[in-house]
């Protein structure tokens, strides 16, 4: 009895320790990042001093992505302090994903005539 | 203030005398443009304007007097796209512009964007070639290029050593009084420059124990008056500025952020903006946005250039004289 207890309570450990390994093996970079492909997302450009599209309208969990396309480097600046890039050179990018509904304006801290918003529904 | 009664000189320019000669508010007049050839003088109430051609006779006959400096502006290191691919070799051509000066300038003022991306290694080769000049001491204010991720900590570290806030102060020399302001700091969406109430509040006391005789240069990355609010070309409380320095006979206004020269005068205020050492950027409202200028090569140079500035005791303002790198 004891040590039939002892081989169920062995197999059962082993069947967890294997659930987690496949869970991790499951969970490389690669399968992960087809989870996130998974996701919707948006592009907006910055060119010309301007934010293009200016309005974006998302849906939740959307992951907005920011390029400059510009000769100048910009930023993109929450109006509201919910998100900041750093410095973004030309062709370089920022992303962020918002979660929750509501609009987002947002502008370029280094010119602040550059301004544009987020809808997220 | 306002704004878009500026003109565009296009050509060489004679001497023209101002309208009435004494009450001069108002009066919008000279407008000097990179790379035109042409160049302003406001002595005791009379405009002048000469073409570049008469440069040299000037400096030794009109433009000599108690204090001589030269203002460089948005030399940009770090900038490598097509507009100018060597920001390095404008810069050391500016310098070796100043060198050449018939009288060493007594210091140098850089009105901002020092660097493109706030990288230690633009600032390091800002500082190299600077170590170049015949003029020993430089005074600073921050460009938005020079304060980018860190709110100015670097620019402060490096340029602000004993100034205020965010790094405004002043000092005196040979009689003139001259402040330097920042309004490059926490701009907000959809404005313009900012200057702030704490800055504000101490230009105010800063210029109240002042004579009203004093001449007064103010300077300043972003142009203190209202070249272009549509690009950002302006600041949102200058006017309370300026309302602190109406007492004085003369008042300097040195800017720089638009990479083109151009000069207004208002009342007591000259107001002059600097060209670049790195990149042109087109004429107001000339361009679907004001990004960098790409033109013909062998042109770049005429539009890029340094600004030397003289005090005659006794003259009403101080003359503010252009100079492109060929």
């Amino acid at each position: 009895m004891r040590i039939g207890l002892r081989t169920i309570l062995l197999a059962g450990s082993l069947v967890i320790a294997t659930i987690l390994l496949f869970g991790y093996i499951n969970n490389t970079p690669a399968a992960y990042a087809q989870a996130k492909q998974e996701r919707s997302t948006a592009e907006v450009k910055l060119d010309n001093f301007s934010f293009g599209p200016a309005v974006t309208k998302v849906s939740a969990g959307t992951t907005v992505t920011w390029i400059n396309r510009d000769d100048i480097p910009h930023t993109v600046a929450s109006t509201d302090k919910a998100f900041k890039s750093k410095v973004m050179d030309t062709d370089e990018k920022f992303s962020y994903t918002f979660l929750k509904a509501g609009t987002y304006p947002y502008f370029c801290s280094i010119h602040p005539k550059m301004t544009g918003s987020v809808e997220v529904q | 203030m306002p704004n878009k009664e500026w003109e565009q000189k296009t050509d060489r320019a004679r001497p023209e005398p101002d309208h009435d000669g004494i009450d001069r508010r108002g009066f919008l007049k000279c407008m000097a443009w990179a790379g035109t050839g042409a160049f302003c003088v406001m002595q005791g109430g009379v405009l002048k304007s000469y073409s570049l051609s008469s440069l040299g006779e000037l400096q030794k006959k009109d433009v000599a007097g108690e204090l001589s400096f030269v203002q460089i502006s948005d030399s940009h290191m770090g900038f490598n796209k097509p507009a100018n691919t060597d920001v390095t070799g404008t810069l050391k051509a500016a310098i070796e512009k100043v060198n050449a000066l018939p009288t060493t300038p007594e210091f140098l003022l850089h009105t901002g964007d020092i660097s493109h991306l706030s990288k230690p290694e633009e600032f390091d080769t800002v500082d190299q070639i600077l170590k170049g000049a015949s003029v020993k001491t430089a005074f600073y204010v921050p460009g938005e290029h020079d304060v980018l991720d860190d709110d100015g900590k670097q620019y402060r570290e490096r340029y602000g050593k004993g100034a205020k806030g965010s790094g405004w102060y002043s000092f005196d020399k040979s009689g003139v009084h001259l402040i330097g302001l920042v309004n490059v700091m926490n701009l907000k969406a959809g404005g313009l420059g900012t200057l702030g109430r704490e800055q504000l509040e101490w230009m105010e006391k800063d210029v109240k124990k002042l004579k009203s005789s004093t001449p007064i240069v103010v300077f300043a990355h972003i142009p203190l008056w209202s070249v272009y609010p549509e690009w950002g070309w302006g600041t949102e409380d200058s006017a309370q500025a300026l309302t602190y320095l109406k007492k004085f006979g003369s008042v300097t206004v040195l800017n720089g952020h638009i990479h083109q020269t151009m000069q207004k005068v208002e009342g007591n205020v000259t107001f002059h903006t600097a060209s670049s050492t790195a990149f042109p950027q087109p004429e107001p409202g000339k361009a679907p946005s004001p990004g960098p200028m790409k033109v013909p090569a062998g042109q770049l140079r005429s539009l890029l250039g340094i600004t030397n500035v003289s005090y005659v005791r006794g003259r009403h303002t101080l003359a503010v004289v252009d100079s492109k790198l060929t």
